[in-house]
C-alpha cells in the first residue's frame, strides 16, 4: 500500500508536481499514466525518500521509507535503466546490493535465474543491450522479495517477447498480493498489463479509474448517421442517456448513446429512410489523449485531435 | 574502456518460480547495519578493474620514481642536461635521501586522488547512487562505508609501498649517500607519506561527494594539490601567502611526510592537524548535504 498524501514539489521555477494524492493498493497492478514531464519519475523518487516533498507525505506500508530497518525487503524499484557502473559485473551489482540489507548470496542466484541473466552474470555489465541492463534493474528490484515493486518505465528498450514476459511477471507479483505500481506513457501498454490506473498531467492527479472503468467511457461511442430526415429521427431517438448532436450538414447527425443496429431498427419503424450508418470507434488511446491533451508539457503546434470524441467527461486539469 | 560485443539474451517465456524470502529465519535477519553497508561499500571498490589498474599504477609510480630519482642522484642514471632537466638531483634534494626515495609520491598523491573521487562520482555518473542510496536510505552510513574502505584500502597499499621506495631508493644510493630508518624523522617521514596518501585518497572522496561530478572533482582536487601551491604565492600579497600556503593540503601534508619541514612551513603534528582539518570539514559539508540535496 502507497500513500501519497498532498504532495507538492518544486524544481527551481518548475512545478513538477501539485498537491497530489493518492493510493495504491495491493493486489493488483496500478499502471501510473502520464505524458512525458508530468512528473511520474519525480513522485516515485519521493516515494522511495530520494527526493523530498516541498510539502505533503509519502507513506509506503504505513511509513516513509526511510523509516524501514530493511527498506529492500519493503519496496523494490527500477528507476532508471542500467543505473549500473559499466565496470561492475551484473553479479557484482546484485551482491553490494544485497550485502546491504543482509539478504543471503542464494537469492542473487534467484533473481539472475528470473530474469533469464544467470549465464553473462559474471560479464561486464557496460556490454549489456539496454534490454538486458532493464532485466537487471527488475533482479535489483526483485532482490529483497519485497511487498511494493516500483517500476519507471520498465517495458522500454525491451523487445516484444521481453515485454510479453514483464507484464506475465507483474501480473504474477500482483496475484502474490504485492503492490505493483508501474509508469508508462503508453495507454496500450498499461491496458494490457494494469487493472488500476492513476493518470497525471503537469503534476497534478487526471484520474484515478480502472481500466475497464475508463473502456466504459470511452465505448460510449457515437455513431454517425446520414438521413434525409434528420429532424424526425433525431426527435425520434433522444432519450435518457442518449444525446444526438447535428453537425454543419441538416442531412448528419451523431448520435451517442445507441448503438447502430437500435438506430437503424427504430428508423425503420418509423419509416425513416437511413442512407449511412457508421460506429464511431474511440480507442483507449484517443481517451488517454483527451485526458491529458490540457496538460501535455511540450506540445507540437498543431496537434492533430482525432475527431469524434465522445464528450469532455472527465477533463479535470 | 570501450564496450566492444552488446550481449543479448533471451528471456524466460515465464517468470522461474523461485523460494523468495518467505522464511522467518531469514526475514528476521534482513536490516542495515554498518558493517553490512561497509561489506557492500568493500564489494563496489573491489569489483572494479580500474580500481586493481589504479592501484598498481600508484605501486609501480611511488617505488619506480623512487628508484629512477635514486638512480639519477646516485649518478647510476644520467638526467637531460640544460634548464628544466628533471626536477630531481642536485642541490638540497640530493642532500635528502628519503625524499629522492620518496620522489614518485607527488604524482601518485594525483592517482589516489582520482581513485577517491572516483569511488563516489562513479555512481552519480551511472545513476548507481540512486539504487545505493534507496538500499540505504539513511544515506550517511554510505558515506563513512566509502571513508573507511578507501581510507583503509589506501593506507595498507601506501605503506609497503612507502617501505619499499624507501627502502630499494636507499640500497640505489648507496653507502655514504643513504640514510636509515632511525635516522631522526626519517621513520615519520616514511610513514607519513603512506597516511599523506590515504589522507589525499579521502580528500578525492570528499570532493567528489560535495560536486558529485567527476571532471569537476579532478579539476578542483589538481588544482588543490598542484596549482595553488606555486601559484598563489606569486599572486596573493606575501603577507597573505605566508599565511594561507602553508595551510593548503599539500604543504600541511608535506610537513609531516618529510624529514624537516621547510622555513615558513608547519610543524609535523601543526600540518597533521590541518591536514585532519581539512578532511573533517570537507567530509561533514558532504554529509550534511548528502542528507539535503536531492539525489
Amino acid at each position: 500500500m502507497i500513500v501519497v498524501d498532498q504532495v507538492t514539489k518544486s524544481y527551481g521555477a518548475t512545478r513538477a508536481v501539485n498537491s497530489l494524492s493518492f493510493t495504491v493498493r495491493p493486489g493488483v497492478v496500478t499502471g501510473f499514466l502520464g505524458p512525458n514531464g508530468a512528473g511520474k519519475s519525480t513522485t516515485m523518487r519521493m516515494m522511495m525518500g530520494l527526493d523530498r516533498p516541498d510539502s505533503g507525505h509519502v507513506t509506503i506500508g504505513g511509513k516513509a521509507y526511510v523509516d524501514h530497518t530493511a527498506p529492500l525487503h519493503e519496496v523494490g524499484a527500477l528507476l532508471e535503466a542500467k543505473a549500473i557502473h559499466p565496470g561492475r559485473s551484473a553479479y557484482d551489482h546484485l551482491l553490494a546490493l544485497a550485502l546491504t540489507n543482509g539478504i543471503p548470496r542464494r537469492r542473487i542466484t534467484e533473481v539472475l535465474d528470473l530474469v533469464g541473466l544467470t549465464s553473462v552474470a559474471r560479464k561486464r555489465a557496460g556490454a549489456f543491450s539496454l534490454g538486458m541492463g532493464q532485466r537487471l534493474g527488475i533482479a535489483a528490484a526483485l532482490l529483497g522479495d519485497p511487498d511494493v515493486i516500483l517500476l519507471d518505465e520498465p517495458v522500454n528498450g525491451l523487445d516484444p517477447e521481453g515485454i510479453l514476459w514483464i507484464r506475465t511477471l507483474l501480473k504474477d507479483l500482483a496475484e502474490e498480493g504485492r503492490t505493483v505500481f508501474v509508469s508508462s506513457h503508453l495507454i496500450s501498454e498499461m491496458a494490457l498489463t494494469a487493472e488500476h490506473l492513476v493518470v497525471v498531467g503537469r503534476g497534478r492527479l487526471i484520474a484515478d479509474t480502472s481500466v475497464d472503468e475508463l473502456r466504459r467511457t470511452v465505448a460510449g461511442a457515437s455513431v454517425h448517421v446520414r438521413t434525409p430526415d434528420a429532424t424526425r429521427l433525431g426527435r425520434l431517438l433522444v432519450d435518457d442517456g442518449v444525446t444526438v448532436t447535428s453537425g454543419p450538414d441538416p442531412h448528419e447527425l451523431d448520435v451517442s448513446g445507441l448503438d447502430a443496429a437500435t438506430i437503424g431498427d427504430r428508423a425503420l419503424a418509423a419509416g425513416i429512410p437511413v442512407h449511412a450508418l457508421v460506429p464511431h470507434e474511440v480507442s483507449l488511446e484517443d481517451a488517454f489523449m483527451q485526458l491529458t491533451h490540457d496538460s501535455v508539457e511540450y506540445q507540437p503546434t498543431s496537434l492533430a485531435t482525432s475527431e469524434g470524441l465522445a464528450t469532455t467527461e472527465g477533463q479535470a486539469a | 574502456m570501450a564496450t566492444t560485443a552488446v550481449l543479448d539474451r533471451p528471456v524466460p517465456n515465464r517468470p522461474v518460480p523461485t523460494g523468495g524470502l518467505r522464511d522467518a529465519h531469514d526475514v528476521a535477519r534482513l536490516r542495515v547495519t554498518a558493517w553490512r553497508v561497509i561489506a557492500s561499500e568493500w564489494v563496489k571498490f573491489r569489483s572494479l578493474r580500474s580500481t586493481v589498474v589504479t592501484i598498481a599504477i600508484a605501486l609501480v609510480v611511488i617505488i619506480g620514481f623512487g628508484a629512477l630519482a635514486a638512480g639519477v642522484v646516485s649518478g647510476n642514471v644520467t638526467r637531460p642536461a640544460g634548464p628544466g632537466g628533471g626536477a630531481g638531483g642536485g642541490g638540497a634534494f640530493a642532500s635528502n635521501p628519503t625524499a629522492v626515495s620518496l620522489a614518485g609520491m607527488t604524482l601518485a598523491q594525483i592517482i589516489v586522488g582520482i581513485l577517491g573521487v572516483l569511488a563516489i562520482t562513479g555512481e552519480y555518473s551511472s545513476g548507481m547512487i540512486r539504487a545505493t542510496l534507496a538500499a540505504v536510505p539513511r544515506r550517511l552510513p554510505v558515506l563513512w562505508a566509502k571513508v573507511l574502505v578507501i581510507g583503509v584500502s589506501t593506507f595498507v597499499v601506501a605503506v609497503p609501498a612507502s617501505f619499499g621506495a624507501f627502502a630499494l631508493g636507499q640500497t640505489i644510493l648507496g653507502t655514504g649517500r643513504n640514510t636509515t630508518l632511525s635516522d631522526p624523522g626519517v621513520l615519520r617521514a616514511v610513514l607519513g607519506s603512506a597516511v599523506y596518501l590515504a589522507a589525499i585518497a579521502l580528500l578525492g572522496l570528499g570532493l567528489g561527494a560535495l560536486l558529485r561530478h567527476t571532471a569537476g572533482a579532478i579539476g578542483t582536487l589538481f588544482g588543490l594539490l598542484m596549482v595553488a601551491p606555486g601559484l598563489l604565492p606569486l599572486v596573493l600579497p606575501k603577507s597573505w601567502g605566508d599565511s594561507i600556503v602553508p595551510y593548503l593540503p599539500s604543504n600541511a601534508g608535506e610537513s609531516f611526510s618529510s624529514v624537516a619541514p621547510k622555513a615558513g612551513m608547519l610543524s609535523a603534528g601543526g600540518g597533521a592537524l590541518v591536514l585532519a582539518a581539512w578532511l573533517v570539514v570537507l567530509l561533514g559539508v558532504s554529509a550534511w548535504l548528502l542528507r539535503r540535496r536531492d539525489a
